[in-house]
């Protein structure tokens, strides 16, 4: 009797384990994709740089830490301006002169991405660097549970809510949803789209700081760090379709369940190359994305 | 018509035979064994996103695929012939199926990117994840991230103890690049080729003339991912050793960007893009100043901000200027990532 | 009896909520010139999309020459020998004007033949002087007798024509309607169409749509003189 609970407390614990990951595994879909999503959404232009802005909002936490900032100061909001700031210089120098151009606009993105691991190799040497989690672990039953990926979940969660708050209930959110929609309306009302595209582009390159300085911790920074995060941040945009927030939220619950299934069952590889299979399968049934099918007209 | 043709090919066939025999005198044979092969490579994806209007961005996947057929069959027969053969049919029956999925189901030109580098990276993960000795194919151990060395490399066929190496194997390379360009020419001279070209320029209309746009863009494919397998080959045998690098995003990358370099929707440009920038590659790694990825970016953002249409066009302006020819007017690059690049 | 070359059974097209196209059914015979007119929105060119193969229909059948096409390819349905031009001028503008008439008529004939189609169709248009000029660099007159070109190279049985004479001058408005009276001697020809003029002149049947469906069907003359068709289409043109 008393053995039989037992087993059932370990149950239990096993699936609040399984439980967190899968959370987990969707956090950070949301986060590596939420930058690429708003500069895809908004501008049609898909940065193909986008992992290295991750890479570099890394890189920002980890100098900025080394300079004795406080490591949620560095996360939150050293990474995010410092790669915005970035992005927006890229924009006027190089994207700005592609608008339209989209095979070319993404080209120059790639450019740029092997110029950035090319800088990051010469900067900061082809080591890793690593930062280490600000949040102990803790324990549910005989598992051990990483804190820190609580962390990312609540970060994830607060992201998709300020995005849906801002687009909803802001003046500029609304001329985000306008532009999205019709570009040409956006200038019909008196908006400059040039200056639209510069902060979206600024946003969307602050969004990927964000998410490069707070997945940092758990990751080794190397310079070609990127490419580990395109090509997930790439298909889950694709994926996910017009609808900013809910295709972000759906693409990233599909994927994320999917890679920690397969993780589970059989082994980590095998979890992210079911993952890219099934983004090759979700392509080939809804071509232009999950939320032409579902979820129409929401955010 | 016919006599053009002629006189097309003959200028080819001339103009090859120079270099071939003339390169040499000027660059290591070793080295240009690369270039002919990373030539190569750019010539396959030339040919499906320069005519074609294709853009793959994983045509490195055909590559890798290309190089590992060679290696695996070449420890499982002991010989290079077959293997030779196979490097060539495995990519293009992958193409031939990958292809069919994409071209069917309809998909625009990003989603065909977004498929084809997703792909790649399938197979990169996949390969890298095969180091332990139950990842076996017949007799080869696939290696992961180490590779595998010690395939034979090309013999002559029939015979597997004549070996083909060092400037032999440059001379066999040059040659079968040289073929690989006059099939090319011939491909784009045929009903095939002229459609294919019509179907860059406006799929819709091709289509509403009857033609199947889908199996034609499936089959073109196909045939660029042959081209990239031998290309495969070529490197294996040069290597002596292939690793998951080959299907890397890098490499995929570099290949795009020797056809941009060379200039799109002409056959020489982008050998010449890939000549000119492997070399500049192996250049600066012989320093370590500046890195080479760096380097490549830079060149990259510059053409498709300056000279979106490569290099190409403005060497045929030059030596049309020389000749004192009357120039044809300059063909607006059609292919579609300069669409508006006319503006 | 002539036979009956395109016939549709209750074609429909709805998209989302509005019904584009509602319940048509058309019927044409061999040779026959048939105008469809309407004001916008009334249907006329999804329908036509429907015929060609652009578009599905939701539901109904279209039959070509006997034979169902309903949701068959663009490509399929022109194969049967059907030659469509689109409202928008659409021509593979990077390749010269005997390239595009080639292609359209290698579809049919081997290379040789094909050249030799594509040098008869441009002399009956009077193109041999911009043969080799590249389309991208043509003006629109020019470019849609070139879309006329690739349609004839085909040697078509049914012709499917979305404003042949949108944007033309009223010299090349003429010389369409000529070619176009001389395509009937081989083949039957749809064409959707708003100048009233031309129409007029083309004097054929006439199919009215109105809010996706047919208003009605009869001579050019009789229908322009009819009160219902003058208040829904020629009334708002006033």
């Amino acid at each position: 009797m008393v053995r039989c609970c037992l087993k059932e407390a370990k149950r239990m614990d096993l699936a609040v384990v399984i439980l967190v990951e899968v959370l987990y595994a969707i956090a950070w879909l949301v986060l590596v994709s939420a930058g690429l999503a708003v500069v895809f959404g908004m501008m049609k232009v898909i940065n193909l740089a986008h992992g290295e802005f991750m890479v570099l909002g890394g890189y920002a936490t980890i100098t900025a830490v080394g300079l004795g900032v406080n490591i949620f100061v560095a996360m939150l909001i050293v990474a995010p301006l410092v790669v915005g700031l970035f992005g927006l210089i890229v924009e006027r120098l190089v994207f700005r002169h592609l608008y339209g151009r989209m095979i070319d606009t993404m080209l120059a993105s790639w450019g740029l991405s092997l110029m950035m691991i090319g800088a990051f190799k010469m900067i900061f040497g082809n080591t890793t660097t690593g930062v280490s989690g600000p949040i102990p672990g803790f324990t549910v039953g005989n598992y051990q549970i990483n804190g820190y990926n609580f962390f990312i979940i609540v970060v994830a969660l607060l992201l998709l809510v300020a995005m849906l708050a801002v687009l909803r209930g802001t003046r500029a959110g609304l001329v985000a949803r306008g532009a999205m929609q019709r570009p040409d309306m956006a200038s019909a009302m008196g908006h400059s789209p040039d200056r639209i595209y510069m902060l979206t582009f600024a946003i969307g390159s602050a969004l990927s700081g964000l998410a490069g300085a707070v997945l940092a911790p758990l990751i080794g920074l190397v310079p070609t760090a990127g490419a580990g995060f395109i090509a997930k941040a790439f298909i889950t945009v694709i994926a996910g379709g017009p609808s900013l927030v809910a295709g972000l939220a759906s693409a990233s619950g599909v994927f994320g369940l999917v890679n920690q299934f397969f993780s589970f069952l059989v082994s980590p590889v095998v979890g992210e190359v079911a993952l890219l299979v099934a983004a090759v399968a979700l392509l080939r049934l809804l071509p232009r994305g999950i939320t032409t099918r579902f979820f129409r007209g929401r955010l | 018509m016919v006599g053009a043709a002629h006189k097309d090919f003959a200028l080819i066939v001339i103009l090859g035979v120079v270099l071939i025999l003339g390169l040499p005198l000027m660059v290591d044979t070793h080295v240009l064994t690369l270039l002919i092969a990373y030539g190569m490579l750019a010539l396959s994806l030339g040919l499906i996103w320069g005519f074609g209007g294709v853009l793959c961005f994983g045509q490195a996947a055909f590559f890798g695929l290309g190089a590992y057929t060679f290696a695996v069959a070449g420890i499982n027969f002991n010989e290079s012939t077959l293997p030779l053969i196979l490097a060539v049919l495995v990519p293009a029956g992958f193409a031939l199926v990958l292809g069919a999925l994409m071209f069917y189901g309809r998909l625009g030109d990003v989603y065909l990117a977004v498929i084809t580098l997703v792909v790649s990276l399938i197979l990169f993960r996949w390969i890298n994840s095969t180091a332990g000795p139950d990842y076996t194919i017949g007799a080869a151990r696939l290696g992961g991230f180490n590779g595998i060395p010690g395939f034979p490399i090309l013999n002559v066929p029939g015979r597997p103890d004549l070996m083909i190496w060092g400037e032999t194997l440059y001379f066999v390379a040059a040659v079968s690049l040289l073929i690989v360009f006059l099939l090319v020419t011939w491909l784009l001279r045929s009903s095939f080729g002229r459609i294919a070209v019509g179907i860059r320029e406006n799929e819709e209309r091709v289509s509403l003339l009857g033609f199947d746009i889908r199996a034609r863009k499936t089959v073109l494919f196909a045939i660029g991912a042959a081209i990239a397998g031998l290309a495969g080959a070529f490197y294996a045998t040069w290597a002596e050793v292939v690793t998951p690098t080959l299907f890397s995003l890098q490499q995929s990358a570099e290949i795009i960007i020797w056809c941009i370099v060379g200039g799109l929707g002409t056959r020489f440009g982008p050998i010449l893009g890939a000549g000119v920038l492997a070399y500049l590659k192996f250049a600066l790694g012989q320093q370590n100043m500046i890195d080479n990825m760096f380097v490549l970016g830079l060149v990259l953002v510059l053409f498709v901000l300056f000279l979106p249409r490569g290099l190409a066009p403005e060497l045929a302006r030059g030596w049309h200027w020389i000749t004192g020819a009357r120039r044809k007017p300059t063909r607006r690059n059609h292919a579609p990532r300069a669409e508006v690049s006319n503006g | 009896m002539a036979e009956t070359v395109l016939e549709t059974e209750g074609l429909t097209m709805r998209f989302g909520g509005v019904v584009a196209v509602d319940n048509v059914s058309l019927k044409l015979k061999a040779r026959e010139l048939r105008c469809l007119i309407g004001p916008n929105g009334a249907g006329k060119s999804t329908c036509f999309k429907c015929l060609c193969g652009l578009l599905t229909p939701t539901e109904g059948r279209v039959f070509l020459r006997g034979e169902e096409t309903t949701g068959w390819e663009p490509h399929q349905i022109a194969s049967l020998g059907v030659g469509i031009k689109m409202q928008v001028s659409s021509v593979m503008d990077g390749l010269s004007v005997h390239e595009n008439i080639w292609m359209a008529a290698r579809r049919f004939n081997d290379t040789d033949a094909a050249r030799r189609k594509a040098d008869e169709v441009i002399e009956r248009l009077a193109l041999g002087a911009i043969t080799r000029a590249e389309l991208g660099r043509l003006a629109h007159g020019e470019r849609q007798r070139v879309e006329l070109g690739i349609v004839l190279a085909a040697d078509p049985w049914l012709v499917l024509l979305d404003e042949p004479a949108a944007g033309m001058t009223g010299e090349e408005v003429e010389r369409m309607g000529d070619v176009i009276r001389e395509m009937t001697s081989t083949a039957a020809v749809v064409i959707v169409e708003h100048d009233m003029q031309f129409i007029r002149s083309l004097a054929s049947t006439v199919t009215v749509f109105h809010r996706g469906r047919v208003l009605m069907e009869d001579h050019v003359d009789r229908v322009m003189a009819d009160p219902v068709v003058r208040d829904v289409y020629l009334g708002k043109q006033a």
